[in-house]
């Protein structure tokens, strides 16, 4: 049979005519434009695909993406999303959130998409901080920060995106950055995966947090305070290679390949389906001293944890066909007449 | 055991036959009150449904406390069910209790003022013991040891037809080579007391025979315990006969209903029905997410089992996911319905504004409860009229439909179906508690007696035009553009929109244009009178010197005071109104031709201000709000008065 062929969509046929109205310098366009390459590549079909989005800068997205697009409201882009899917599991779906939208105000319902895996990209923007309202702390600021609302230093404990998701019985959970080479291959991975696909990607505000990834994201300093995980190899890491993060009994630690004949084969080996390494990835972070050094360990970039498991709407849709094929596709005259009828003569 | 003799049956019964001939009555209320553990509601509904075979109209209301076992013996802890069944007509559960069946002492203390006066009270004497009298409240007098047993009180039986049966040992005895454990032969005095009833009330024993078999033999697996329930429920009947302790039966004859197969529903099951049946003729799927409730948990419980039908059920995290949800399942060509009570609808509020301003279809069913807060969850109430109307952030006009009756229910939610999908509009359907639970027979309906709901998509356009999401019809109504169709793709969000093609729009003329857009969409429904028709008067001249308008659940009350003052001579109409938003095109008209206007509602006064706002008229209002129904003679009282 002859193939009919398709049109080939570029990255921009995903873009709309909108004017992207982020500031100037927000890490929110190079989200964007992974977005679309990452389209371009899968070569989604414009018509199937949703983006959803709650409120909060990050939440302005789908109004720049030439799919079909829906703008909800503050923390609830969950519901939203699970109703689509419910409703035509077939769509491909796409949710846009922030550390506010979707851990402050939207953190239960971001829980509950988790676990019931429905099969959702999730790009959850975290910036530390409340850009919309103007820069106040969010619930990933680190304690001490000062705000509007914070003037004497924040005082809440931060929470920890991808350890919560984990925690939420995430199917798939993933880091990048706004700047990361990684950045397209990580959402693509989490677009390719069947599930609750949760991608939190670090994004610089440069008006109310400028600089909060910047270790991360700078070209001198990143490859000595980032990790790659790439599934079934070895945790190595920094300009020339030569340091990695080993196991010392239950406690991770970084060290230095050949110094105490500590060698590669010593290093842990990732493997994105062990959701207990996943966890204890989950809580390696940096700590950096005055002077910029870090202290901690290398931040983990890449898959951490990605293991399929069946969706919720899929779910919901076999019980449905298995009530039509053993009871019969229901009838109105049979709905009616159930229960204990009876006669008025 | 003497069997019954001879035979004089009453026409179209199957009763078993009794020495002593019945007196027939027009109609008779019977209220069965015991502890919450006690059955009083499977001893009520079997009542119900052996007078609706029988052939009584029947209406019940069911009452139980908030707590699911509240402490045994406690007044908290009662659970009663009241049944109304009559030869006639009938559109209320009844006020005062011809016959009361309490348990216990706290079921007596609980119910024994809703007795008639001269009505008979059957109480359950084992267990007026000391400790259950003192668990009821009941105090010790001074200088003495034991509480008051009110059965002692000499004026009970100058007041009531008093009968002290030992239900608790009957039932024990006739048990006791059943095999059953204690506590499994205490659990079947509800029966034991039942077939009492029914000898005293001459009803058939079989419906209840049948229901026993089926749920215990057939379904729970265990023939010994129907065995037990219809021994106790025969040895009542018994008791009754041989024991001669009551010298009195009473029969309700079969009511003048028009004929044709019924069956009992409760207001929930009946919207459940109605949104499964408006699914159907929509060929949509119907999506109902929803987070457990009371009094609303029952539609998802008739929902879930009904997946061959298409019908896919999301228990939600919350109550807010669970409305999103709903949008969402619009949105994406379904049809998404919520359901929740009034603490729940405030939740709500915010995503029903979005649902406004997407224009996107959303039926919310609010089952009334008392408020506020958390309130009386386990009782009615009529108060969230205002928080359907105006709850929500901005002005959001929503459409608000409330059914009257529990049947009522079924023809309620396919019209709020039907108007969410054809004008892209949220509907509220505002129930209550007590048609929610309460039930009445239902003439069953034919698939064939309902035409299709025709549900029109956005077309594709020509190629070179684009899409217009927001670009009206002659009904002002948005077209409704689905994922998955080609050529359509549009983004739809809470900022406001731009006229026609619903880009965000911060132009101040554009949010007047869009806001006078929305209400005037809600406004132009009651052109269509298949949709929103007429206000009628439903009883009574189209002018006179009152009308008695009401909205939602107290039809049935308002409907038996308007027909007994019209007996009486009285110029009083009744009109009652089922489409609160908007309102039927000539209500100001029906209003206007008469001297005063009563409006009943179980709230204090949220219709009567809507009337007085919108059509200037003086209404008087009759407001109560403890947590139950009107009486018919507290509505009696108000029209009286307000003619004189």
């Amino acid at each position: 049979m002859p193939e009919t062929k398709l049109p080939v969509l570029k990255a921009k046929d995903y873009a709309t005519d909108q004017d992207v109205r982020w500031c100037p310098g927000c890490g929110d366009y190079a989200i964007l434009n992974a977005a679309q390459r990452v389209a371009q590549a899968l070569q989604l079909k414009r018509e199937n695909t949703v983006f959803v989005s709650g409120i909060g800068c990050s939440s302005r997205f789908p109004y720049y993406m030439n799919t079909y697009g829906f703008h909800s409201i503050h923390g609830r882009a969950p519901g939203f999303v699970t109703g689509i899917k419910v409703a035509n599991p077939g769509l491909d779906v796409w949710m846009v959130t922030g550390d506010g939208d979707g851990l402050s105000i939207g953190g239960n319902h971001m829980m509950h998409l988790l676990r019931r895996n429905v099969d959702v990209n999730i790009l959850l923007f975290n910036n530390r901080v409340y850009g919309l309202t103007k820069g106040q702390y969010s619930p990933t600021s680190q304690q001490g920060m000062k705000t509007k609302s914070t003037p004497y230093g924040s005082l809440d404990f931060p929470v920890d995106p991808c350890q919560v998701a984990l925690a939420a019985g995430a199917s798939f959970v993933a880091r990048s950055t706004d700047k990361d080479r990684g950045l397209v291959p990580t959402m693509q991975a989490g677009a390719e995966h069947r599930g609750a696909a949760f991608v939190e990607i670090y994004q610089n505000c440069n008006i109310f947090n400028d600089g909060a990834f910047e270790e991360l994201t700078g070209k001198d300093t990143r490859e000595d305070t980032v990790v790659y995980l790439e599934h079934g190899k070895p945790l190595v890491f920094g300009k020339d290679r030569d340091r990695g993060v080993r196991m010392l009994g239950l406690r991770p630690e970084v060290v230095t390949l050949g110094k105490d004949g500590v060698a590669e084969d010593d290093l842990i080996v990732h493997d994105q389906t062990n959701r207990s390494l996943a966890m204890m990835l989950a809580t390696l972070h940096p700590e950096f001293d005055d002077g910029g050094n870090n202290l901690g360990f290398p931040e983990p970039l890449g898959v951490l944890y990605a293991e399929p498991r069946e969706c919720y709407e899929d779910l919901v849709q076999q019980q449905v066909d298995a009530a039509v094929e053993q009871r019969g596709a229901g009838n109105l005259d049979a709905l009616f007449n159930a229960g204990d009828t009876y006669t008025i003569d | 055991m003497p069997e019954p003799s001879p035979p004089q049956p009453p026409a179209g019964s199957s009763a078993p036959n009794s020495a002593l001939a019945p007196e027939p009555r027009r109609s008779i209320v019977i209220r069965f009150a015991g502890d919450s553990g006690d059955g009083m509601q499977l001893a009520g509904t079997q009542f119900t449904d052996t007078s609706a075979v029988f052939g009584n109209d029947v209406a019940t209301f069911p009452d139980f406390p908030a707590e699911i076992r509240a402490p045994a013996g406690t007044v908290a802890g009662v659970s009663g069910f009241q049944v109304h069944f009559a030869a006639d007509d009938i559109f209320h559960p009844g006020d005062k209790v011809d016959a009361l069946i309490a348990m216990n002492p706290a079921a007596f203390k609980a119910h024994i003022s809703d007795v008639d006066h001269g009505g008979i009270v059957i109480v359950n004497e084992d267990e007026f013991t000391k400790t259950n009298l003192k668990k009821a409240g009941y105090e010790v007098p001074e200088g003495q040891k034991d509480p008051v047993n009110p059965l002692d009180d000499q004026s009970l039986s100058v007041n009531y037809r008093l009968y002290r049966v030992p239900i608790t040992k009957q039932t024990q005895q006739v048990l006791k080579e059943s095999g059953l454990d204690p506590r499994s032969v205490n659990r079947c005095r509800n029966m034991w007391a039942l077939g009492l009833v029914y000898w005293l009330f001459d009803r058939p024993l079989d419906t209840t025979e049948q229901h026993l078999h089926e749920t215990f033999a057939v379904r729970k697996k265990k023939p010994e315990v129907a065995e037990a329930n219809i021994k106790a429920l025969h040895a009542g009947w018994n008791f009754g006969e041989t024991a001669e302790i009551i010298a009195e039966r009473y029969t309700v004859h079969p009511a003048e209903i028009k004929p044709g197969l019924y069956r009992k529903v409760t207001g929930n099951e009946a919207l459940a029905m109605g949104l499964i049946t408006a699914g159907q003729l929509a060929e949509k799927r119907v999506i109902y997410c929803t987070y457990p409730i009371t009094p609303a948990s029952d539609i998802l419980h008739s929902l879930a089992p009904m997946k061959h039908y298409g019908v896919k059920t999301v228990q939600a995290e919350d109550e807010i996911a669970a409305v999103c949800m709903a949008i969402g399942a619009s949105f994406a060509g379904q049809l998404g319905v919520t359901g929740t009570s009034g603490p729940g609808l405030a939740l709500k509020a915010e995503a029903m504004g979005l649902a406004v301003v997407t224009e996107l279809p959303l039926v919310v069913v609010n089952v009334q409860r008392g408020g506020p807060s958390t309130g009386l969850p386990t009782k009615t109430e009529q108060s969230d009229l205002l928080q359907a109307m105006f709850g929500r952030n901005g002005d959001a006009p929503c459409v608000v439909i409330a059914p009257r009756s529990p049947a009522d229910c079924f023809h309620a939610a396919i019209d709020a179906c039907r108007v969410a999908m054809q004008h892209m509009v949220p509907v509220i359907l505002l129930t209550d508690g007590y048609i929610a639970n309460g039930s009445e027979p239902w003439l069953v309906p034919k698939a064939d007696d309902f035409g299709k709901i025709e549900v029109r998509h956005a077309a594709k356009p020509d190629k070179g035009d684009t899409f217009l999401p927001y670009q009206r019809d002659e009904n002002l109504v948005r077209p409704w553009a689905v994922p998955g169709d080609e050529g359509l793709m549009h983004r739809l969000g809470g900022l406001e929109k731009q006229d026609v093609t619903g880009n965000v729009s911060y132009d101040p003329e554009n949010h007047q244009t869009m806001t006078d857009l929305r209400h005037a969409k809600v406004i132009k429904l009651a052109e269509h009178k298949t949709l929103i028709p007429d206000l009628e008067v439903l009883q009574g001249d189209e002018s006179g010197d009152l009308l008695v308008l009401g909205w939602g659940g107290t039809y049935g009350s308002i409907a038996t005071a308007v027909s007994r003052a019209r007996e009486k001579g009285l110029s009083v109409s009744q009109a009652h109104l089922r489409h609160l938003n908007p309102m039927p095109a000539n209500t100001g008209d029906v209003l206007a031709k008469f001297k005063k206007v009563l409006i009943p509602e179980l709230n204090t006064g949220q219709l009567r201000l809507l009337i007085r706002g919108k059509f200037l008229v003086d209404a008087e209002g009759l407001n109560k709000v403890q947590g139950k129904p009107f009486l018919v003679e507290e509505l009696s009282d108000a029209i009286t008065k307000s003619l004189g």
